[in-house]
């Protein structure tokens, strides 16, 4: 098994892990930031692609995955500090009756 | 790594220190891989910028789970059976990418260099790149509309400073 395979099976975990924390947990932040952690594994996966056969669209695409996840947070936190503000509580159970 | 830390932890704090860990070693991996910048940037960004957003926010909301509170939701175990089915299916394409001999480890891999990827990102992808920078002031615009920024400053104070400056 060499180098790249290696780094694929490590992004699978990050991303998996990102997922079952995203699914799993009921902290607001802590979901946030395992969706951090998905973005990270996908950054993995196409920075191994990148090395594997050197072309440098891999890099364009993990740069535009930062400004994605910087977005992200710029827009997820203010909504989160809006949410804890009204109710006091990060659980998202306590968040049931929103309505879409 | 630090990535199993963040599910087992309760303070979202010290998931935050786990994700800091995690994305630093990711960074030393980068650097490892040859492509430096893209190490720089994971710092920069991510654990300079990102987390200590986050970091401050844990800071600033401050508030107490209950001692007993559930760590984990109701959808534990659908959810552990999708990390599962996610792992199998992606392990399985991996698995199978590696028995049928993909041409792996070019000689030219290692040679990536800033300067065609300069210009590859700014000639090739320039849309792409305008289109993030139209992406970023609208993320400004929609986090600024969130918070419902008022800007309103008595006009007779305003008046006043004005007319005392």
């Amino acid at each position: 098994m060499d180098k790249h395979q290696l780094l694929l099976w490590l992004s699978i975990a990050l991303f998996s892990l990102g997922l079952l924390g995203v699914v799993v947990r009921r902290n607001a932040l802590i979901m946030l930031m395992c969706m951090e952690l998905m973005l990270n594994g996908v950054n993995l996966s196409l920075v191994t692609f990148m090395n594997q056969n050197g072309q440098p669209s891999g890099g364009v695409l993990v740069f535009l995955v930062f400004v994605v996840a910087t977005a992200e947070i710029a827009i997820a936190i203010p909504i989160v500090l809006l949410l804890v503000k009204r109710k006091r509580t990060l659980d998202l159970d306590a968040y049931t009756d929103l309505k879409g | 790594m630090g990535a199993v830390l963040m599910l087992v932890l309760r303070e979202p704090m010290r998931v935050a220190l786990a994700l800091i860990t995690t994305m630093m070693s990711l960074g030393a991996i980068y650097g490892f891989l040859g492509v430096h910048f893209i190490a720089a940037f994971q710092v920069l960004i991510y654990v300079g910028a990102v987390m200590v957003f986050m970091v401050f926010v844990i800071m600033l909301l401050e508030v107490r789970e209950a001692r007993g509170n559930k760590r984990y939701s109701n959808l534990a175990v659908p959810g552990a059976m999708v990390f599962a089915m996610m792992v199998g299916v992606l392990g399985i394409s991996v698995w199978r990418a590696m028995n049928t001999g993909a041409p792996s480890a070019s000689p030219n891999g290692e040679a990536f260099e800033l300067v065609p990827f300069s210009t590859a990102f700014l000639r090739d992808y320039w849309l792409q790149f305008e289109l993030t920078t139209v992406l970023l002031v609208a993320a400004i615009v929609a986090a600024l509309a969130v918070i419902k920024v008022h800007r309103r400053v008595p006009d007779n104070r305003v008046s006043d400073r004005s007319a005392n400056g």
